[in-house]
């Protein structure tokens, strides 16, 4: 018998180069940190602390219990479809046709993922905002696109300006990608914000593709649907689902509209891909729009009061906010303390044991600043604001 | 305004005014002034703690009585109910529509002291035709909270 050598290698896994080229998370180790302190607040986690109202969880056990449990259609059932088309029009004025213009997604995640797949070649530039939700530039570079960061500012209130962005335009723009209200400044686009971006987009032939998933949870201004301004319907992907606003996290539900084609190139990908997305979450999000209108203002009503809590909180310690107008952010800057914004969020956790993420986890322009949820209850968000004080007052530089 | 004040305060009795003014940017002295006026024109009656008494090794007992009246002549209901919810032991009296016309919630600490009240008080009253005692088992929820210890709902780790 011959004499069996054991190779003591590992194994070598050729990780594919697209997905090599993705930067890890900045924030994944701080948070393995963080659920191991038990005493910890956490100001970090951008999913509402509400649980699925109750109509609407018992709506989906009993189209279990009816044993609705078969796939649906790739598009997503019919009626949330029309329910989602009435929904749109009453909320935001645009006019899509259930049939061909729309998708159900699994969150905007999947819509976001489907829309740079469907729409982006080899090389193809998207232009982004820095700062910018986290997945923004890792969709793009998944479809093989190369994301484009255009800075905005707190002195401009994080707005994404069309006359920065145009200097971002070269021949290879294929799209530009926004997320208004935004993850992580709690910044909301003005109408005529939105009708020079717009413009732009018609200008160039650009497509905008929009995320709208904080689009309910604004306080005392009114969302623009970029896809409502004039001639914009055909030059727009509008993503949006149910988490935030109907706080339907673990659901994952969302949507996509958008012209025809589009439409019909996403469910191409989305069927070989996802099929369809979960029944029962289908049919809670049916019940979510026929009779959520009341649970939803409770919980924007709830947010509102602790915005106005944490922003005047952070004020009073001497930090500088603008004011957050949407999503549940604030996202002061730390600069008076000399520190990066991860060396501040890492100290604040070591010795404060108070939870936050460097606003440098979303682009260079959110360096200096920290993202502060407020989807977490007053008392917690007040005994943070105390830590956070102590923690200031040591560190304020002069 | 009074209504998102008084919103606050049935939700949590101990919101302080500086805190409410925090929660609505409405000025401190805006807000005491408020409360205070509630107060005056009894808009806001008590604060008080919603108490398990299960839980506090305190026997309580509940039960619901339904009762039919005799309407009096000229002040209708009104004056037979006043003298029933001047007992201490009725927590809450409603006028309600349906097979009967009163609906009491009597607190007591034992059967015993509940029938007393009954057969004793309520059934003497001039124009209280009949009632019907329902104890009461269990409680599960109890102005708006649920009694049992709830599960708690964790968020599981999650990057966004």
């Amino acid at each position: 018998m011959p004499k069996q050598t054991r190779i003591q290698t590992k194994p070598k896994y050729n990780i594919s180069r697209r997905t090599n080229a993705l930067s890890p998370s900045g924030i994944r180790k701080f948070f393995d940190l963080v659920y191991s302190m038990p005493d910890a607040i956490s100001l970090g986690v951008g999913e509402p602390d509400f649980v699925t109202p109750w109509h609407i969880r018992e709506y989906a056990i009993e189209s279990i219990e009816k044993g609705q449990t078969m796939y649906t259609s790739n598009s997503g059932i019919i009626e949330l479809r029309k329910e989602l088309n009435k929904y749109l029009k009453n909320e935001y004025g645009v006019d899509y046709d259930p049939n061909t213009e729309m998708l159900v997604t699994v969150g905007v995640s999947e819509g976001l993922d489907l829309a740079m797949r469907a729409i982006i070649n080899i090389g193809d530039e998207v232009i982004i905002s820095d700062p910018a939700y986290v997945a923004y530039a890792s969709a793009v570079i998944l479809a093989d696109g190369v994301p484009v960061s255009v800075p905005t500012y707190e002195s401009n209130s994080f707005a994404l300006e069309a006359k920065d962005v145009e200097k971002y335009i070269t021949q290879k723009t294929r799209a530009i990608l926004i997320g208004y209200p935004s993850n992580p400044t709690g910044a909301v686009m003005s109408k005529e914000q939105l009708t020079a971006i717009a413009k732009l987009a018609q200008k160039h032939n650009l497509i905008v593709v929009s995320d709208e998933i904080y689009s309910k949870l604004v306080y005392g201004v009114t969302h623009t649907c970029i896809a409502s301004l004039p001639g914009m319907k055909e030059h727009t992907v509008l993503l949006n689902g149910f988490s935030k606003a109907f706080a339907m996290t673990g659901w994952r539900v969302g949507y996509a509209c958008a012209p025809k084609e589009i439409i019909t190139a996403m469910t191409k990908i989305h069927q070989y891909s996802m099929m369809c997305v979960s029944t029962m979450g289908q049919m809670a999000a049916i019940e979510a729009l026929r009779n959520g209108a009341e649970s939803v203002k409770e919980m924007v009503d709830d947010y509102s009061r602790r915005r106005l809590v944490i922003v005047k909180g952070l004020r009073d310690i001497g930090l500088t906010c603008f004011e957050p107008k949407g999503a549940f952010y604030a996202f002061p800057s730390i600069k008076c303390t000399g520190m990066t914004s991860e060396e501040f969020a890492e100290k604040l956790l070591e010795e404060e044991k108070v939870a936050a993420v460097p606003g440098s986890a979303f682009g260079k322009c959110g360096e200096g600043y920290i993202r502060c949820s407020y989807a977490t209850s007053l008392p917690k968000i007040e005994e943070a604001l105390k830590r956070m004080r102590r923690f200031v007052n040591k560190y304020r530089k002069a | 305004m009074l209504k998102d004040i008084l919103k606050i305060l049935e939700n949590d009795a101990r919101t302080s005014p500086k805190q409410i003014s925090d929660m609505t940017g409405m000025p401190l002295t805006e807000v005491t002034k408020l409360i205070k006026q509630a107060w005056q024109d009894r808009v806001i009656l008590k604060y008080k703690a919603i108490v398990n008494w299960d839980k506090a090794e305190n026997e309580h007992v509940f039960a619901l009585i339904e009762v039919k009246l005799e309407p009096q002549k000229d002040v209708g209901f009104d004056s037979v109910a006043e003298r029933i919810y001047r007992f201490p032991q009725a927590r809450s009296v409603y006028l309600v529509s349906g097979t009967y016309d009163l609906l009491v919630l009597v607190v007591g600490k034992n059967n015993h002291e509940i029938a007393n009240f009954v057969s004793q008080k309520l059934s003497h009253i001039d124009g209280v035709k009949a009632t019907n005692t329902q104890f009461v088992l269990k409680r599960y929820k109890e102005d708006g909270e649920i009694l049992e210890d709830k599960e708690e709902v964790n968020r599981q780790q999650v990057i966004l």
